[in-house]
């Protein structure tokens, strides 16, 4: 216990006197929260709009003007000629065409039907759906006003034959009522946060030791290695809370991120989810011996676990084998205790079932972790 | 300090052989060192000196063959061979971002020093290496010399039955490894055992007793003035020319 006491000491005073590592501790939280809750956004603020209206008639310029009012889409081009859309597409000067054919007027009144055309840059898949989807509801809700003016049934083709009897369905996001991207990617950022100050500095931590020459030395002193590795883990293991803290608190107050469940549940499980990420950080110590081999390997690990957890993209869009590889990700149920507890103020009992696997992972990962290392040492 | 009552040598080695896949960097080499004694460890790069002293200092398991130092079993009481030895690198081994006080006492504290012990040894190191003023500097703004000076006083530090300095004075001057030298004087006649491996043959001559190790074995052991009589040198130099490279001497 002595011994321990004088290594943590060390460790805490080594922590404190290298600036980059508490600057990238501090910083690192409120940097990565901004960027990534505000870049890394699906929502779509504003579709670049080129207008190819043929019919040039008081509908089709009622249906543009729509489509401009909503802030969505921003008109950028207004032309008769397709080509010349097509050619505003090809150079990204737009996102959407939207084609109103000769005879649309025409053919609502008479037949009380007439179709538009939407082209979407679809290169993003997801953002393009999104830019759809708003389009959509503009174009229907344009259709249900024309229907009751001018009583006719559907603008835009097919669909139910409208009039009395319309079904109007009004959704409501709930846990995320305003459907606020940056709610769902908060939590997520705050987990891949931990990850990366257990994992990586864990590693660098000690292959940096390996480096200077000075873990050779403590091999020749009667430190043993549980004492190694606890004074080596404990400090990381703090600051990975350290920077959660931090992180929340960013959240709360910069992004109003609510808190709905118990925080000390988040701070439970994350301490639970440190000893799987230290664990990882300490088996990348045992197979490299430079600083910059333990950076790659933590890296293509940390990307391998932040593709497969479910940050970006569900899990459950995901085949079934990835699914599976994804249950064994501990990251992947660290985001998904996070995202249920901060927003949908999940208790002990709704998170049971994936704070059970996390701890099973993460005692599995950590023992073979400190048996790996203690086979390479001495 | 006196070593273990049962056994009159400090570092007894039978046979120690450690083969890495069908190279035999180490060959059963067979020596004793005397309590007390300052023993010179020479070979050219790469005869397996750094391999034997892993060996000794329980870093590296042998392949084959025994080695007790300080009266335990390499092979089998590792972790009493290193309570009861220091050990100081040819690569600086202290850490450079604390300070010389916290340095001190962080090995003082893995060693099992008491707290008072520890203020004790700090305050007489202080006064050997006149370190005063520079009781609270980092360790990276210190002078290389001086560095190598605290990194051996600390490896002595718990007062260690046996200590190892692999390469301690490459890259410094003259005169600081002058300096160095009546420092490992000064831990020999307190009783501790010195085992040193230098490229520095002057520095050989300052030991009792010098082995020159060749391709994995030990192909001269005596005092100095044995080995330049039985090899018909002027300097350890000559001799250890003669055996490392027998060609170039012929």
């Amino acid at each position: 216990m002595r011994t321990l006491r004088f290594l943590l000491r060390k460790e805490y005073l080594q922590i404190f006197r290298d600036r980059i590592m508490v600057a990238q501790l501090l910083l690192l939280p409120a940097i990565q929260l901004a960027l990534l809750a505000n870049a890394a956004t699906f929502e779509i603020k504003s579709a670049r709009l080129v207008v190819v209206d043929e019919d040039r008639s008081a509908t089709s310029r009622g249906l543009v003007d729509r489509m401009r009012a909503g802030g969505r889409f921003e008109l950028v081009k207004s032309t008769t000629s397709a080509e010349r859309a097509d050619d505003a597409m090809m150079r990204r000067q737009a996102g959407v065409i939207l084609r109103i054919p000769r005879e649309f007027e025409r053919d609502l009144v008479r037949t009380h039907t007439a179709p538009v055309q939407l082209i979407l840059n679809a290169e993003d898949g997801a953002a393009a759906g999104v830019t759809l989807s708003y389009a959509q509801r503009i174009v229907a809700e344009y259709a249900s006003e024309l229907a009751a003016t001018l009583r006719l049934s559907t603008l835009g083709g097919e669909g139910p034959v409208a009039g009395q009897g319309r079904l109007d369905v009004r959704a409501r996001g709930w846990y995320n009522p305003n459907l606020d991207y940056r709610f769902y990617m908060v939590p997520g950022i705050l987990v891949q946060l931990v990850t990366m100050v257990g994992t990586l500095l864990t590693a660098l931590n000690i292959v940096r030791e390996k480096e200077l020459g000075t873990l050779e030395q403590l091999n020749v002193t009667p430190v043993t290695r549980g004492q190694f590795i606890a004074a080596k883990l404990i400090p990381l293991w703090s600051l990975g809370l350290v920077a959660l803290t931090i992180g929340m608190l960013v959240a709360r107050f910069a992004f109003h991120v609510p808190m709905r469940g118990s925080v000390l549940l988040v701070f439970g499980t994350a301490s639970v989810y440190l000893l799987a990420a230290l664990g990882v950080g300490l088996l990348v110590s045992t197979m490299v011996s430079t600083q910059q081999q333990a950076m790659f390997v933590t890296f293509f690990i940390v990307l391998v676990y932040l593709l497969m957890s479910g940050l970006f993209t569900p899990v459950r869009s995901m085949p079934i084998w990835a699914q599976w590889i994804a249950q064994a990700n501990p990251v992947m149920h660290f985001i998904e205790i996070m995202r249920a507890v901060m927003l949908r103020g999940a208790g002990l009992r709704e998170i049971a079932r994936s704070l059970a696997i996390l701890s099973a992972i993460a005692v599995g990962v950590f023992s073979l972790s400190v048996r790996q290392y203690a086979k390479r040492a001495a | 300090m006196t070593v273990s009552p049962d056994h009159g040598h400090a570092i007894e080695v039978r046979g120690l052989t450690r083969r890495f896949g069908t190279f035999t960097a180490v060959d059963a080499i067979t020596f004793d060192v005397a309590a007390g004694e300052v023993f010179g460890f020479l070979g050219a790069n790469g005869a397996g000196k750094t391999t034997a002293i892993r060996m000794l200092i329980g870093l590296l398991a042998p392949s084959a063959g025994s080695a007790r130092v300080a009266g335990f079993d390499v092979s089998t009481e590792a972790e009493q061979v290193k309570r009861n030895i220091g050990y100081m690198s040819q690569r600086f081994s202290l850490y450079e971002d604390l300070t010389v006080r916290e340095n001190i006492t962080l090995y003082g504290g893995i060693y099992g020093l008491s707290d008072g012990a520890i203020a004790e040894r700090m305050a007489s190191l202080v006064e050997r290496l006149d370190l005063g003023r520079d009781l609270d500097t980092r360790v990276k703004s210190i002078p290389l010399g001086w560095k190598q000076k605290l990194a051996f006083s600390v490896a002595v530090l718990h007062d260690p039955k046996v200590v190892f300095l692999d390469e301690p004075t490459g890259g410094v001057d003259p005169i600081t490894r002058r300096q160095f030298w009546e420092l490992i004087y000064a831990t020999a006649e307190q009783g501790t055992t010195v085992f040193v491996t230098t490229h520095y043959m002057d520095e050989a001559e300052y030991c009792d007793r010098v082995s020159i190790m060749v391709d994995g074995r030990i192909a001269a052991l005596g005092t100095p003035a044995e080995l330049k009589a039985r090899f018909g040198g002027e300097t350890i130099d000559d001799v250890f020319v003669r055996l490392a490279r027998p060609g170039a001497a012929a």
